[in-house]
């Protein structure tokens, strides 16, 4: 599983970082660095959820 | 899964509503969704509505909640432009543009509506903000020439137009009844900053003064049209368009006699569950939350999803499996170049504190906290140490310890 965040979407509101913050981190200059981009997929759950609560519907899963 | 319903009916096509059908097909529920609508769209994303739509950044494609692929593969009853009538939980009937259908699960997401002023229906150039139509018809004002707007009520959405407006170049005055502008959500202190950001920006904004009457003039077409308002202490502000964001009123009076137990909303236990069978979520519903021990009613987007979802599972689970929503609250909104965000509340006599940051440059966090208590955090430009606060709230963390996290900030 693939994690892909479009960044002329992402505004780094940062919902993600606080539900995968082991896939997800907006460090201090406000922008958001994936951490892992291939996770297992033990974290697809977390990482639907991230997807499903992006105020910018920035990130998508692909498998 | 087990299922306990081969069916589930969904009132109201927007956040609560779409995600409640998500969930459930991504849960795996292969029964009929129904999903209804008033509003003759697909269904939509509403935050960008007062921000980049409005501003003539995006396009109504853009909008969409989902893809017209992904919507397809939900494979919906989508009945859009048809308004829920009436409902009997009793006998699980709803009436539907007057047509009475049964229900097996029911999710109730009609959200909201906005208030308006008195003795303003159908005045060209007095204008509210909730549906795509809503913000169409702002942009086009806007594009048609409009120069001056006033803006009633310093609450987000008009701050958030007001901050598009002055960004298109329109001189923006904003009214607000109360002293304190934003004081409702942010408190008094949090609030002044809010409203300053305004004012560096240009705005107008007068506080403590609310509108006595909506000054017209006919149109020449039989109609009448804004020209400005009177205040209540006698001055008159000209303008082109009026946008009035003085809160909003449950979608709640098709559900007068249903029996089902209305007060500011649909009320719900702490799972969302409103009767046998009927879930609520969004703005509409009224739960409790069991993380504050009392009931709420959240208009965040955020809240949307998440109820939709819970909501939505809800009704596909046992009673003795259920599993109470207890969210902490959060909440972003975008005016000029600042990203402010709420997670948690406040309350009227909270102490606050600057945690890291400055106020005077509007990139900062504050703390509310109230006897010993971590009550929320307020950011502007500043989603990570947000969402860092976010954690601790929903961990509980007291006053003391979240003094201490965020003793660690730079």
């Amino acid at each position: 599983m693939r994690v892909l965040v479009d960044y002329d979407l992402c505004e780094s509101n940062a919902i993600c970082m606080q539900i995968a913050p082991d896939i997800f981190e907006v460090r201090d200059d406000d922008f958001l660095y994936v951490l892992n981009e291939t996770p297992g997929d033990e974290r697809r759950a977390v990482l639907e959820e991230s997807v499903q609560r992006c105020p910018k519907q920035a990130i998508s899963l692909q498998d | 899964m087990t299922q306990l319903r081969e069916r589930v009916t969904i009132v109201g096509a927007s956040l609560a509503g779409y995600w409640a059908a998500e969930t459930l097909r991504r849960d795996g529920f292969e029964g009929l969704i129904s999903l209804i609508g008033d509003e003759d769209h697909d269904p939509y994303d509403r935050p960008p509505l007062s921000k980049k739509y409005l501003a003539g950044d995006i396009t109504r494609d853009q909008l969409s909640l989902g893809s017209s692929e992904k919507l397809e593969a939900l494979d919906l009853d989508l009945r859009l432009g048809q308004r829920a009538t009436g409902l009997d939980v009793a006998s699980q009937l709803l009436e539907v543009d007057g047509v009475k259908e049964p229900y097996d699960g029911l999710v109730l997401a009609t959200g909201t509506r906005c208030r308006t002023l008195p003795k303003t229906d159908g005045v060209a150039g007095v204008h509210t903000l909730r549906t795509l139509d809503d913000a169409e018809a702002i942009r086009t004002a806007v594009q048609d020439g409009a120069e001056r707007m006033v803006v009633v009520g310093a609450g987000f959405i008009g701050a958030e137009v007001a901050s598009t407006a002055v960004n298109s170049g329109l001189a923006v005055t904003m009214v607000e009844a109360l002293e304190s502008p934003f004081s409702r959500v942010l408190g008094r202190e949090m609030g002044m900053v809010l409203a300053d950001l305004h004012r560096s920006h240009g705005v107008d904004l007068r506080t403590g003064v609310g509108v006595e009457e909506v000054l017209m003039a006919p149109t020449g077409s039989g109609g009448d049209r804004v020209v400005g308002v009177r205040l209540v202490d006698g001055t008159e502000v000209s303008t082109d368009l009026l946008v009035v964001g003085i809160g909003v009123i449950p979608n709640v009076d098709w559900l007068e006699g249903s029996g089902l137990d209305l007060n500011d909303g649909v009320v719900c236990d702490e799972t969302c569950l409103a009767a046998p069978n009927v879930v609520a979520a969004g703005d509409v519903a009224r739960w409790f939350n069991v993380r504050y021990g009392e009931s709420m009613r959240v208009e965040h987007w955020d809240n949307a999803v998440q109820q939709g979802a819970h909501a939505a599972r809800r009704l596909m689970q046992a009673d003795a499996e259920a599993q109470p929503f207890n969210p902490v609250p959060w909440f972003w909104s975008d005016q000029y170049d600042r990203k402010i965000q709420l997670a948690g509340r406040s309350c009227p006599d909270a102490e606050v504190r600057v945690m890291t940051g400055s106020v005077d440059e509007h990139r900062f966090v504050a703390f509310y906290g109230h006897e010993g208590r971590f009550l929320g955090a307020l950011g502007m430009n500043r989603p990570r140490h947000v969402m860092q606060s976010k954690g601790l709230l929903e961990q509980d963390a007291s006053w003391d310890e979240a003094l201490a996290f965020a003793a660690e900030w730079d």
